[in-house]
């Protein structure tokens, strides 16, 4: 595997060397998401290197799929995913803790609607 | 050491056991890579695929059993080289990483074939476990020969390695069609195709593979491997030596 060409997604990796500028040799790193048969969102259970999405998809069922974890994969390239600076946590999510009108919890619903 | 048990050699358990012997021996192929492959997902890829392969011998060799009075793991484990009805292929050692993914696709393509052709078996247990059986071979079939064509349509190295791997492999497909008295007794029974049936079919997706992997199949060989009829290479006396032993050595041993 030492050739490859990582961010190439060709079928042929060698055809354009100068495609991408950092030649790194170990495939790219992707984030594996499942969703469960009774679930209804994907949710994050780890990460693998795979040379391209499909190869992705069928390492994903390979390796987080085994004990019948679920019934759909998702996976995104780790570098595609933008994530908030921890450094911003206390200006991005202090100030929802004292803003109890934001949520519906001041109304009583009629019984026939009640099981939401 | 245990003594070998023998077994009936009537059609109907020849034919299971060709089967269910190719699950097992070349699960134990498989099961060699463990802790050698390439990347960590392929090693847990490749164990996926052989635990897949053992699931499916155990259930054959089970039902084979019954009509001798054995069960899976006599069979599995206390049978006599000759006994052993898997065809040559599956027998050979498991190669670099392009020798496994062509043998995986070869076997892999005409097992799911089978499969397929099995869901219709007179014999309602059989046809139960291909009914299973064909869905795990889809899986390896298209494990196998996106693989291949990431090797075969590759580097210089892995296009290397591919030819190698086909000049070497394509000769012991041959054993795979050639039909003789145990398949002309399954047709005849409804208890399974002759295996020459699947032969066009096998090649259209083998070319289909291999034109998108920028390969090209060898010629045709008269070479004819014998497995099938008991008859093996020189690599099964060391495959059931190492497979065998803790059994032989320890009787009923269980974990």
């Amino acid at each position: 595997m030492s050739d490859h060409q990582t961010n190439d997604l060709s079928a042929n990796p060698s055809a354009n060397p100068s495609a991408d500028a950092s030649i790194n040799h170990e495939w790219p790193l992707w984030e594996v998401f499942v969703r469960t048969k009774a679930g209804l969102d994907h949710k994050h259970c780890g990460s693998l290197h795979a040379a391209d999405p499909q190869l992705a998809i069928q390492l994903a069922r390979d390796v987080y799929t085994r004990r019948q974890e679920g019934c759909s994969v998702w996976v995104v390239r780790s570098d595609q995913i933008v994530a908030s600076d921890p450094a911003d946590k206390a200006m991005y999510f202090d100030p929802a803790e004292d803003k109890v009108y934001r949520h519906p919890t001041f109304y009583k619903l009629p019984p026939e609607v009640d099981h939401m | 050491m245990t003594a070998s048990i023998q077994i009936h050699h009537d059609p109907a358990t020849q034919y299971l056991l060709r089967l269910g012997d190719t699950c097992l021996i070349l699960g134990q192929r498989l099961g060699e890579w463990c802790g050698h492959a390439p990347v960590l997902e392929e090693d847990i890829a490749l164990a996926n695929i052989a635990l897949d392969l053992v699931g499916q011998a155990r259930a054959l060799l089970t039902h084979a059993g019954r009509s001798g009075g054995f069960d899976e793991d006599q069979l599995a484990f206390l049978r006599e080289e000759r006994d052993y009805l898997n065809p040559t292929l599956v027998e050979l050692p498991r190669g670099d990483f392009a020798f496994t993914v062509l043998r995986n696709l070869m076997v892999s393509t005409w097992l799911k074939l089978i499969w397929a052709a099995l869901a219709e078996s007179n014999d309602t247990e059989l046809a139960a476990i291909a009914g299973k059986a064909i869905k795990e071979a889809r899986y390896h079939q298209q494990h196998s020969a996106d693989w291949l064509v990431r090797l075969g349509d590759g580097t210089a190295e892995s296009k290397r390695r591919c030819d190698i791997a086909l000049s070497a492999l394509w000769r012991y497909a041959a054993e795979l069609f050639d039909d003789d008295a145990v398949d002309a007794a399954a047709h005849a029974t409804g208890l399974g195709p002759a295996w020459s049936s699947l032969h066009a079919q096998w090649r259209a997706e083998m070319a289909e593979v291999l034109a998108e992997a920028t390969l090209a199949a060898p010629e045709d060989s008269v070479f004819r491997s014998t497995g099938k009829r008991g008859v093996h290479s020189e690599h099964m006396g060391r495959l059931l030596a190492e497979m065998q032993h803790l059994q032989r050595s320890f009787p009923g041993g269980a974990w």
